[in-house]
């Protein structure tokens, strides 16, 4: 039978989740490397015993970590990220120009066919690469180059990179989104790069439809149909039809277009999962209702699902990079929350029931499908 | 020999247990010990100081004998207790950090 093992970075370690198919009993392991901002930890889809994870501290900044063994053992690689030549400066909080500085790796994505190279999203606002296992690290300075960088500014959680998408049917392909400039797509491996934001509007910004300067919260994409891309913005849910082209609002009946995750249902391309949050300003559920909402139509029309969730006195938040799904035959949906709850489901969203409830704040959560 | 002591988040990175203890050659400077630190352990490099120009980590702090070393020249020379092994150097997470 098939098994599911589950990669949770925490703001004091990292843990491991592991259930056979039915998903019903959990062993947890962890922490593992206990008393660090786990901030991403993720499997190569190559090789599923790798792993990578970006473990990082104010005392003691950036270690990333490697598993060849899906997570029993660990060991630190390379924890350099220099940017490529004269960083240069972007905008701060205050509209000033302010110098690039690396900060920490928000997000991890290995390679979909080697083991050996995975990207790295980071803070601020970078992509690197490594190709040998994550011993060297790379800048990839064409997203940075492109033009645009000196107007990029930091969201409130700082300047991030935090969404790095591979495209399994065109090699070269990927997309990456930044909080607050936007998404942006390569079509040769990272080497240029174009901003793709066409029909976002935010009011938070001078010019409402800028080229860059959104505050995107997650882009998600099915392997299926890499054309389409979702993502859920600082406001608004949105849509594309043509890899980024062009973007059109589907945030319909949502009680608010807030929120941070967004994801895909494994085998159903127009099955979509977000978590409404009420505001910028309130980051928790509306009316303290931890309410998951999906729609089966790739937007628009979306639904409530709330049994085994808290439906009363709940003010935690989801983060952008805490939400992911299984590819079992019954698609299984997982998120974690900032007041240290793991959730479940093994249907698809109908059913959820927490897999731990004391873990300290999630900072994100993968899955892995495993033979 | 020089008896390095570590914050508990950085033995338990390397993978230490207890003191380090050190051979420096050379002058006994802040800057020699983390040198020879960094090469016994390498996984330490970039966790108390920068990769690129040696600045100290803002939350990391050095200290010795009562002193706050923190803030002194990398390069002058440890007071004597530290070099003869008598008192060890202290790598700490500063209490703002964490």
């Amino acid at each position: 039978m098939s098994r599911v093992r589950v990669l949770v970075g925490t703001r004091k370690g990292a843990f491991v989740l592991s259930a056979d198919g039915k998903r019903e009993r959990w062993e947890v392991s962890g922490p593992h490397f206990a008393g660090w901002e786990i901030y991403h930890v993720k499997g190569s889809p190559a090789d599923p015993d790798r792993l990578y994870a970006s473990q990082s501290s104010s005392w003691s900044g950036q270690v990333i970590q490697r598993s060849d063994d899906g997570g029993a053992t660990w060991e630190p690689v390379g924890n350099k990220f220099t940017y490529d030549g004269v960083p240069g400066t972007h905008q701060w909080y205050d509209g000033t120009p302010h110098p690039w500085e690396f900060a920490r790796v928000w997000h991890l994505e290995p390679s979909l066919d080697d083991p050996d190279t995975v990207y790295a999203g980071v803070e601020d606002a970078g992509l690197f690469r490594s190709a040998d296992g994550g011993q060297n690290w790379e800048e990839l300075a064409g997203l940075r180059g492109h033009g645009s960088g000196p107007s990029w500014q930091p969201g409130a959680g700082g300047m991030c990179l935090h969404t790095i998408i591979l495209d399994p049917s065109r090699p070269g392909r990927m997309f990456a989104a930044i909080s607050a400039a936007g998404a942006f797509r390569s079509d040769d491996s990272g080497q240029s790069w174009t901003p793709v934001n066409h029909g976002l509007q935010s009011e938070g910004i001078p010019d409402p439809d800028a080229e860059v300067g959104h505050c995107v919260h997650r882009l998600a994409m099915h392997p299926s149909r890499p054309e389409v891309l979702y993502m859920q913005k600082h406001w608004d849910v949105m849509r594309s039809d043509d890899a980024g082209e062009s973007w059109h609002e589907v945030s319909g009946n949502l009680p608010t277009d807030f929120g941070f995750p967004i994801d895909v249902h494994a085998h159903e391309p127009d099955t979509i999962y977000v978590v409404p949050i009420t505001s910028d300003a309130e980051h928790f559920p509306p009316e303290g209702k931890l309410r998951v909402y999906r729609s089966r139509t790739g937007g628009d029309e979306w639904e409530p699902l709330t049994r085994g969730l808290p439906q009363q006195h709940c003010y935690v938040n989801v983060l952008r990079d805490a939400m992911a799904v299984d590819s079992l035959d019954s698609c299984g949906v997982y998120f974690g929350t900032t007041g240290g709850q793991v959730y479940s489901s093994p249907d698809a969203g109908d059913t959820w029931a927490p897999i731990v409830r004391d873990l300290p704040a999630v900072l994100s959560v993968e899955v892995q499908t495993l033979p | 020999m020089i008896r390095v002591v570590l914050p508990a988040h950085l033995r338990a990175l390397a993978r230490i247990s207890g003191e380090v203890e050190l051979d420096v050659t050379g002058p006994v400077t802040q800057c020699a010990v983390l040198d020879a630190l960094e090469a016994r352990y390498p996984t330490l490099c970039g966790t108390i100081r920068d990769h690129d120009g040696g600045a100290r980590r803002a939350f990391i702090r050095f200290f010795a004998c009562e002193q706050d070393l923190s803030h002194q020249d990398p390069h002058t020379p440890l007071p004597e207790p530290v070099t003869c092994g008598a008192e060890p150097y202290l790598i700490v997470a500063a209490m703002a950090g964490g």
